[in-house]
């Protein structure tokens, strides 16, 4: 089996949303090797992975629907449920788990009543812990929307959160 | 494209870039400012900076005279955002945006120094440039030679640092096996963890027929806490499309992928505009430089898995299936991504390939020591000083780079131990504060170089804990085949978790000592066979700290949280 | 072939390049244990329980998975390695329930027997399991199977089978790390998907963690309801398996006792399903010279195994009117019962209780499909495997080897040998061969035996001639293969005339419902059992079977007639590609 044969890269193509994943699913069809490529552009378009688009996907790439879900159960980048308005990053990795992220991460769970994986009842903010940002010298970092938040403490979080509207 | 062309090309841009390589300007440009833009600087608000730098230069009809640029990370990123000026290698640490003014109008101007964004050393020592700074004073760079110096994103930068040219070598003058004799002979050996030496493995590949051959590279950096990859990915990827198509010529492949972790989007974007860039010059493509050796490279971007680091389990992921390992052999290069012999390498190895062909094998192997040859990058991390990248010659000592590099450890507290190697690795006491750092040295003290997390803690630092922190992770990262890390590493987490909490018992240590050993000996890849070694390695050298947690229901260094009660002693009645 | 020596356990032998130390060790007369593996099928090496040490080696080696090479040297039985596999046993059971009293595999789970040779006494940690498996989470949806995650050791065994072989995966990996479980995708239940219920995933795990779904309770009930005539029938394959369960060599032909255990039970009475083959072979024949005449629909494909049957619904529903109409035997003879034989006996059939025993979990899938009640009753009413029916006859005390052998009853106990080999992949085309030949030809064959249809190649082809006319057929057994030939029919690069299908690999002599284990060895010792009892019978050939002759002559009139059409052929469901719903034409599936 030959492999996935794009070299046109995506952030090159002004495509977005189901356009851009329509587009993918015509590119790859019958071809299973792109799975991940294209799941991940599903969740880069629609913040998740919706199931009637996962089954499209399995008929499209022409595989079984077991792989698909397979993945996408796999791979910590994909979600099945919508994500919150803002998705905050606590980085956990070393650099920043010696320098304080474990406090760090209390006082989001406090401030927002989620622990990490959930989203805020208000779809307001999704709270993951991801493992090294390449950030290491700021540590601890946390990303909000891709903004990143340098030397987070304790006592910060709640004023930081509170910029996100 | 033709190598004539190439090297016009390069000229030309070499003049653009005198005053960098301190040649004095060239041309209209007198004076170069390069913003640091990697993803340390970028978190401290570096793009604000280089905006209100562009405004100011424009604003006062500097921008036809001074050059700025964005560059990728210089590697003091505790110091970011760093700004710095050329020529003279000015380095000015913490820029915030109001200091920008003061800059263009003193240095850029009027060529007076702003001495209050210097670096002063623990010894209140004043460190304008980048050659007296004690960060940098002592790091050879090979790996990280342009990240930090040039625009990654300019192929005609690239061609001013001797880009192409190792490309150009290989092809116009070196037949394949050559090129792997000289890869070979340097002694470079994988960065990636396993230390695997690069020529040998090309050579396997090399010798595997086959109609289709790739050449990976291994861009998901997933120790946590280790950002090397990162850097030269954002700051450097021409070298990395360079090198991986020299390999590829060398060893009769064709295509390449390069994997890179999901949470790097600057690397990403980087790397795919290199490869634009490489195509849109012919340097990717059919008949590259008119040799008949035609190569391209996609990039696969990651989605959130540690074990997809792993080789095999890195080729299932390319290949849209689930992450997980399979047993070896066949190893890669016989049997590899969609069953075809494969080449895999880590970023930072591919990064020391075209030094290597430019300046021979010899050159690289005089730097290092023993069998450890070359420079390593550290991310050198935790309670230091001067956190950021370094790249030392395999060999120095660990104190060196601590005090002399770090700036020691932050706060004025005291050097515990240094974690080096990530989940794999393991530690290193004060005992051995000289130690050297090297593969074999390391290897005898129970911990590994692995991809070059180095990890400093200090007197408050729960060497308990950390190893629990380890663990933690590889159990949450572990791919969930094999018996041993799936089960082993929980069970193994349930203990640590009782000994955290005081609630271990020394029947739990006995437990967790013979979990430890089997899961090392029984785990399928090299996720479950290393996870044990953090806590091995602790248990080797703090023993009296577990002790401390189970018998005396205390955390020395006070992290814990210990609820249970310390039984009182029984009072012996008559 | 190139050779290497390697020395295991102080002993050196000289073996195949490439084979791998648990093959190495097998010449030398040592059986390393194993869990996860299967030859050819998952070779994975995920259980780690086979590891051995290897000289020189950082680690423990997987010895299913790991290639000898020249001057290695192997220890399998050291200190390390036995301590070892102890606590990878040990962490197994940390998730496992343990509740091996209560469990169908009771001394007959590979892990409990790994568990009893390794002497483990404790387990000593807490029960933890993965935050998917929930005490309450086993699947009886399947009307075939039920899935207990709780046992489940990851082995992937029914993954790889139904993939690989059958090439479904209804289930397969979710999740990952201490979380993952072997399940169909999103929260479907195994009744929800495209599973085709053929239980090769049954016959493959080492534990109980996927069983056939058990009916033998409604079947006791039914035996001892004065009211109820309750009737059973034997599948083909199942005399050739029956005897396994009570210790005998496989292929053992075990029919006069299985007559006489049925009885015991208190059926009260005992049919062949041999019977309604030499039906089909009726039936279909005729089926096949008229498709040939019109040229329409060819090839012409069988129809008599429900797990091939649903396999065409979801994945080549194009397919369906190449499908023969005929029921399977099972349901032919359900629906006799319920009419001719009522009739004839002059029973009411609803007070008929109608029961087969069968190699196959799909057939009781098939028995539930609401196509399935010609009679005005469900033709067949329970559907147990050569499994449960084995479990009754141990709860009924019977002692095999002291049974007498008994005769089945008349006229539908009445059988060919055409009729027995339908039990093993390419019966069904010999047995219509021989009856084609005779009906077409006039002639009498002088061989009864087309061996180029014999055998557990994969897909095998064959060529006849009648009366100057070249027919080209094809036998493919286990829904990978079925695949391959399907894929050409659909392209229409295949020039069969006729197609035989069978689900299960080897045919319903593999049956999912089965005596476990069933592998290569075994199942070739049953289609030599197959071939036995064909050879020992008087009548040999379908269109000799006088109570054939007579059910026609008194009942149905010719082969499809129109109450032929009527009790003994049926039509099928499009069924959505990865659900068991029917087909929503132009519409997205909703999950
Ligand atoms: C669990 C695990 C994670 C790994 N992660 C990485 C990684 O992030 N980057 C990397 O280059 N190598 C990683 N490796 C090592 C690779 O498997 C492989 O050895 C390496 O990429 C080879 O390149 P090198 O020879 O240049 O070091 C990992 C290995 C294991 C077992
Ligand atoms: S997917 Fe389409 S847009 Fe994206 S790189 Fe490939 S061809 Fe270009
Ligand atoms: S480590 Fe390097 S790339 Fe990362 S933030 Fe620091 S300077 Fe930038
Ligand atoms: S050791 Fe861990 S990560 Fe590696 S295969 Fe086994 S379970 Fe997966
Ligand atoms: S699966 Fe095996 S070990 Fe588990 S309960 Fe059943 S018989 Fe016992
Ligand atoms: S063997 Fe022991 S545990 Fe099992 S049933 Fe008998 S008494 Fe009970
Ligand atoms: S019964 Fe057959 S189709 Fe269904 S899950 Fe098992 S092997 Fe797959
Ligand atoms: S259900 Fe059985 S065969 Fe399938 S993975 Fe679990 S234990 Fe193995
Ligand atoms: S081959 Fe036989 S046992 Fe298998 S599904 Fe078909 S009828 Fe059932
Ligand atoms: S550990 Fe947090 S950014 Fe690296
Ligand atoms: S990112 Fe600016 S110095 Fe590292
Ligand atoms: S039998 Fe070898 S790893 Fe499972």
């Amino acid at each position: 089996m030959a492999g996935t044969t794009c070299t046109c890269n995506c952030s090159v193509s002004n495509l977005t949303g189901e356009a851009k994943i329509e587009h993918l699913l015509e590119l790859y069809k019958g071809n299973p090797s792109a799975l991940i490529v294209v799941l991940s552009a599903i969740q880069t378009e629609l913040g998740y992975l919706p199931k009637d688009w996962m089954v499209r996907v399995a008929e499209e790439l022409n595989m079984p629907l077991t792989d698909v879900y397979g993945a996408a159960t796999f791979y910590a980048a994909f979600s099945m449920q919508p994500k919150g308005k803002y998705t905050i990053n606590l980085c956990v990795g070393t650099a920043c788990y010696v320098k304080g992220a474990p406090e760090v991460q209390a006082a989001i769970e406090k401030e927002l009543g989620i622990k990490p994986g959930e989203t805020t009842e208000d779809r307001k903010f999704s709270f993951n812990l991801v493992h090294c940002i390449g950030a290491c010298g700021i540590a601890p970092v946390m990303t909000i929307n891709g903004d990143v938040c340098p030397k987070v403490t304790k006592d910060t979080v709640a004023e930081i959160l509170s910029k996100y509207e | 494209m033709n190598t004539e062309v190439l090297n016009i090309i390069r000229e030309q841009s070499k003049k653009a870039l005198a005053a960098r390589l301190g040649e004095g300007s060239q041309d209209n440009f007198q004076k170069h400012v390069l913003v640091c833009g990697g993803t340390g600087c970028h978190s401290s608000g570096c793009q604000k900076v280089y905006d209100k730098m562009e405004e100011t230069l424009k604003a006062t009809g500097l921008d036809e005279s001074i050059k700025l640029i964005q560059t990728g990370c210089m590697g003091a990123c505790q110091l970011g955002p760093v700004v710095m000026v050329y020529p003279g290698e000015y380095h000015y640490c913490h820029v915030g945006e109001d200091d920008v003014s003061e800059i263009v109008e003193k240095h850029l101007k009027n060529d007076e120094l702003v001495e209050r964004l210097f670096y002063t050393n623990n010894d209140g020592e004043l460190q304008p440039t980048m050659s007296e700074m004690d960060f940098y004073r002592r790091q050879q760079k090979i790996a990280l030679r342009n990240c930090g110096k040039i625009d990654p994103t300019s192929f005609e930068e690239y061609l001013a640092v001797d880009g192409f040219k190792a490309l150009e070598k290989v092809l116009t003058s070196m037949k394949p096996q050559e090129v792997i004799d000289v890869i070979k002979a340097s002694g470079l050996r994988g960065r990636g963890g396993a230390g695997f030496p690069t020529g040998v493995k090309w050579q396997f590949m090399a010798d595997n027929e086959s109609d289709e051959k790739y050449v990976i590279c291994n861009g998901d950096e997933g120790d946590p806490g280790a950002f090397m990859d990162n850097a030269i990915l954002t700051g450097d990827p021409f070298s990395i499309i360079e090198a991986m198509t020299i390999c590829g010529y060398a060893t009769g492949a064709t295509k390449g992928y390069a994997y890179i972790r999901l949470e790097y989007p600057l690397a990403i974007k980087n790397f795919r505009l290199a490869l634009e860039a490489c195509r849109k010059n012919g340097l990717l493509g059919e008949n590259i430089l008119d040799s008949g050796f035609s190569f391209d490279i996609e990039v696969r971007e990651g989605a959130g898995a540690f074990v997809c680091g792993e080789e095999t389990a890195l080729m299932a992921s390319i290949e849209g299936k689930r992450g997980e390992p399979r047993p070896r052999p066949p190893f890669p290069a016989a049997s590899g991504l969609y069953g075809k012999p494969s080449n895999i390498n880590n970023v930072e190895t591919w990064a020391n390939v075209c030094p290597i062909i430019l300046n021979g094998p010899e050159w690289y192997a005089n730097i290092g020591v023993g069998k450890s040859k070359g420079t390593k990058v550290f991310a050198l991390a935790g309670k230091i000083v001067n956190a950021g990248l370094v790249e030392v010659p395999m060999g120095i000592s660990l104190k060196e780079v601590v005090e002399e590099i770090g700036g020691g450890i932050a706060d004025g507290k005291a050097f515990k131990a240094a974690q080096t190697g990530g989940p794999s690795g393991g530690c290193i006491p004060i005992d051995y504060y000289e130690t050297s750092l090297d593969y074999e040295t390391l290897a005898e003290l129970g911990s590994i170089v692995g991809s070059g997390g180095l990890i400093i803690t200090d007197e408050d630092t729960c060497m308990v804990d950390l190893a629990k922190f380890y663990l933690t992770f590889t159990q949450e990262e572990s791919c969930g085949k094999c018996t041993s890390c799936r089960i082993g590493t929980k069970r193994m987490l349930e203990i640590m978790d009782r000994i955290t909490k005081g609630l271990g018992t020394e029947e739990d240590l006995a437990l967790l000592e013979e979990l430890a050993y089997i899961v090392q000996q029984t785990a399928l890849c090299g996720l479950g066979q290393t996870a044990p070694n953090p806590i091995v390695s602790t248990l080797q050298y703090y023993r009296d700290e577990y002790l401390a947690h189970i018998i005396d229901k205390e955390c020395p260094a006070g992290v814990c949280d210990i609820k249970v009660k310390k039984k009182a002693a029984k009072k012996i009645t008559a | 072939m190139a050779t290497v020596t390697v020395t295991i356990d102080n002993r050196q032998i000289e073996v195949e390049q490439g084979i791998t130390i648990l093959e190495a060790a097998k010449k030398i007369g040592l059986k390393i244990p194993t869990l996860c593996h299967m030859r050819e099928i998952n070779e994975i090496g995920s259980c780690r329980i086979c590891i051995v040490e290897v000289q020189g080696a950082r680690t423990l080696q997987a010895a299913c998975v790991t290639p000898v090479y020249d001057g290695m040297v192997v220890r399998t039985n050291t200190e390390t390695v036995r301590q070892s596999r102890k606590m990878l046993l040990e962490l197994i059971l940390s998730t496992h329930p343990a509740e091996c009293l209560t469990c169908l595999r009771n001394t007959n789970c590979e892990l409990q027997t790994l568990a009893k040779s390794f002497g483990i006494d404790e387990i000593r940690f807490k029960r933890v399991t993965g935050k998917m498996v929930k005490e309450d989470s086993i699947d009886r949806s399947s009307p075939s199977l039920v899935r207990d995650p709780r046992k489940c050791v990851l082995c992937g065994r029914c993954v790889a089978v139904c993939e690989k072989v059958q090439g479904v995966k209804a289930i397969g990996s979710v999740n990952r790390g201490f979380d993952t479980v072997v399940a169909p995708p999103f929260d479907l239940e195994l009744g929800d998907t495209n599973c085709v219920n053929c239980g090769q995933c049954a016959l493959v795990c080492p534990t109980g963690a996927i069983t056939e779904k058990d009916d033998t309770a409604e079947v006791w009930a039914a035996l001892s309801d004065p009211t109820k005539h309750v009737v059973v029938q034997t599948a083909p394959a199942v005399r050739v398996a029956i005897a396994e369960e009570f210790g005998m060599e496989p292929g053992t032909l075990g029919t006069g006792k299985m007559v006489a255990a049925l009885r015991i039970l208190g059926f009260d009475k005992v049919f062949d399903t041999d019977f309604a083959a030499d039906l089909t072979i009726m039936e279909e024949g005729n089926e096949l010279l008229q498709r040939l005449e019109s040229k329409q629909n060819l090839p012409l494909i069988t129809s008599c195994s429900p797990g091939w049957i649903k396999y065409v619904e979801h994945f080549y529903p194009e397919l369906i009117s190449n499908l023969s109409t005929c029921k399977s035997p099972q349901q032919m003879l359900g629906a006799l019962i319920k009419t001719y034989y009522a009739e004839k006996e002059n029973i009411d059939p609803k007070d008929i209780v109608s029961v087969s025993i069968m190699p196959c979990t799909a057939k009781k899938f098939e028995s539930a499909r609401d196509e399935m009640n010609a009679s005005g009753y469900q033709d067949v009413d329970y559907v147990l495997t050569t499994r449960e029916f084995a479990r009754m006859c141990k709860a009924a005390g019977i002692d095999w080897d002291n049974l007498p052998e008994e005769e089945f009853d008349t006229p539908l106990g009445i059988s060919t040998g055409a009729g027995v080999i339908f039990g093993t992949t390419g019966g069904v085309m010999e047995a219509a061969l021989r009856t084609a030949y005779e009906l077409v030809t006039k002639e009498e064959l002088d061989s009864l035996e087309f061996t180029a249809v014999r055998g557990l190649e994969g897909v095998k082809e064959a060529e006849i001639e009648m009366n100057s006319v070249k027919l080209k057929v094809a036998v493919v057994h286990s829904l990978k293969n079925a695949k391959i030939v399907m894929d050409k029919v659909k392209e229409g690069t295949a020039d069969y005339a006729f197609i035989e299908v069978m689900a299960c690999p080897g045919g319903c002599i593999g049956g999912g419902g089965q005596p476990i284990p069933t592998d290569l060895n075994v199942r070739m010792k049953r289609v030599a059992g197959i071939y036995q009892a064909d050879e020992q019978l008087p009548i040999r050939k379908s269109h000799e079977n006088p109570a054939i002759q007579a059910l026609y002559e008194e009942y149905l009139g010719e082969p499809l007639s129109e109450k032929s059409h009527q009790l003994l052929h049926t039509e099928y469901v499009e069924r959505d590609l990865f659900t068991n719903a029917p087909a929503k034409k132009e519409e997205k599936t909703a999950i």
